[in-house]
């Protein structure tokens, strides 16, 4: 076995080493999340599953009293109520993307322990603001005297 | 050479900040928070260069045995680690007001982590090898191979499902995007790779000057 063939060799075993490394570790979160429908085939009560979907429009309840949190999550096909206790971040709202950590109980919805909102890819002003330059609403912002994000719930 | 890419990379960040903060609008949904794309989408870009460039070098240093080559991988390794670490940190600070959490295992946060520790791994290698020929041998190998992970980082978001969201520019679909937020992105993105350029020439210089005291 010449020299050049045994580096080749050992490139390759370490080339094919690294791919089924970085293909093993990203696969674990391929699944990243289950949609509403994969979760409704085959719920296993108190197992831990991330949840993805969309917010249905007209099913938010929120009790800001005692921080209970209820929703419908979508994916066309089929939905999924959610309830949560604690506050969803500024982005999560009906009719957005929201993922959601927990579990699914025998009672038939299921229990969020973390709710995360999901981004679009679209980048817009806010409507007829295209031109206003930003620093403004900035220094408001750091002045107090910015208006609250206004949350549909 | 070397001063003027600096001060070109300064004025650079400087019109960048001004595009950021003040000539582009804030975005519809999320608000200011939106900006720190400014940072966060550069230094990936910046990164990726970075390693394409330790990519190239790498295989012109397997080709050749010529210290030049070897010379180039390093210092673009080492910065592209600097701006992996920048993109990391910065998107951590954008996911916690957007998405609720600092930080989350799905693909593509998973393999942008992969990158960085394959890089940072890249650069130990240089440092445990004492013997410069098989030191430069080695980390060329694992600079070849790192690469791999540029593509998947990018196309982490269309292969499979994440809380990220798909790429808005470099995307296969043109994603809806307000033009002046773009030219800002536009601005800042020049100036990141000016500064890239900086950072490599004071890098090359450097390590020039290592080899001289080494031999």
């Amino acid at each position: 076995m010449t020299h050049r063939r045994k580096f080749l060799l050992g490139g390759g075993v370490i080339l094919a080493a690294l791919v089924y490394m970085i293909y093993a570790g990203v696969s674990q979160s391929v699944v990243y999340f289950v949609t509403p429908s994969e979760l409704r085939a085959q719920p296993v009560a108190g197992k831990a599953y991330r949840l993805g979907g969309m917010v249905e429009p007209g099913s938010l309840k929120w009790e800001p009293r005692s921080l209970d949190l209820a929703f419908t999550l979508s994916d066309g096909k089929a939905s999924v109520r959610v309830r949560h206790k604690g506050t969803p971040p500024d982005l999560f709202a009906e009719g957005r993307g929201a993922v959601v950590e927990g579990t699914w109980t025998p009672d038939g919805y299921f229990k969020a322990s973390l709710i995360m909102a999901k981004h679009s890819e679209e980048y817009k002003a806010p409507h007829g603001d295209e031109s206003q330059a930003g620093y403004k609403e900035l220094l408001k912002t750091l002045k107090g005297q910015s208006e609250a994000p206004k949350l549909s719930y | 050479m070397t001063r003027w890419l600096g001060w070109l990379a300064a004025l650079g960040l400087v019109a960048g900040l001004v595009m950021g903060f003040g000539y582009a609008p804030k975005d519809a949904v999320q608000g200011n928070v939106q900006r720190i794309m400014y940072v966060h989408v550069p230094s990936i870009l910046t990164a990726y260069l970075a390693f394409a460039l330790v990519l190239i070098a790498s295989v012109g240093f397997l080709f050749t045995r010529r210290t030049e080559w070897d010379r180039l991988a390093h210092s673009a390794g080492e910065i592209g680690v600097v701006f992996t670490g920048l993109t990391l940190v910065s998107g951590s600070i954008w996911g916690k007001p957007t998405w609720g959490t600092w930080w989350t295992w799905d693909a593509r946060l998973t393999s942008t982590a992969i990158l960085f520790l394959i890089y940072v791994g890249y650069l130990l290698l240089r440092g445990m090898v004492e013997d410069w020929e098989r030191s430069a041998r080695y980390a060329a190998v694992v600079g070849i191979l790192g690469a791999v992970n540029v593509p998947i980082v990018h196309f982490s978001v269309l292969w499979w499902r994440t809380l990220h969201q798909p790429a808005t520019i470099l995307s296969p679909e043109r994603a809806p995007i307000s033009p002046p937020i773009a030219l800002a992105l536009l601005v800042n993105w020049i100036a990141f790779s000016l500064l890239f350029a900086y950072f490599l020439s004071k890098r090359l210089s450097l390590r020039r000057l290592e080899e001289e005291a080494y031999a």
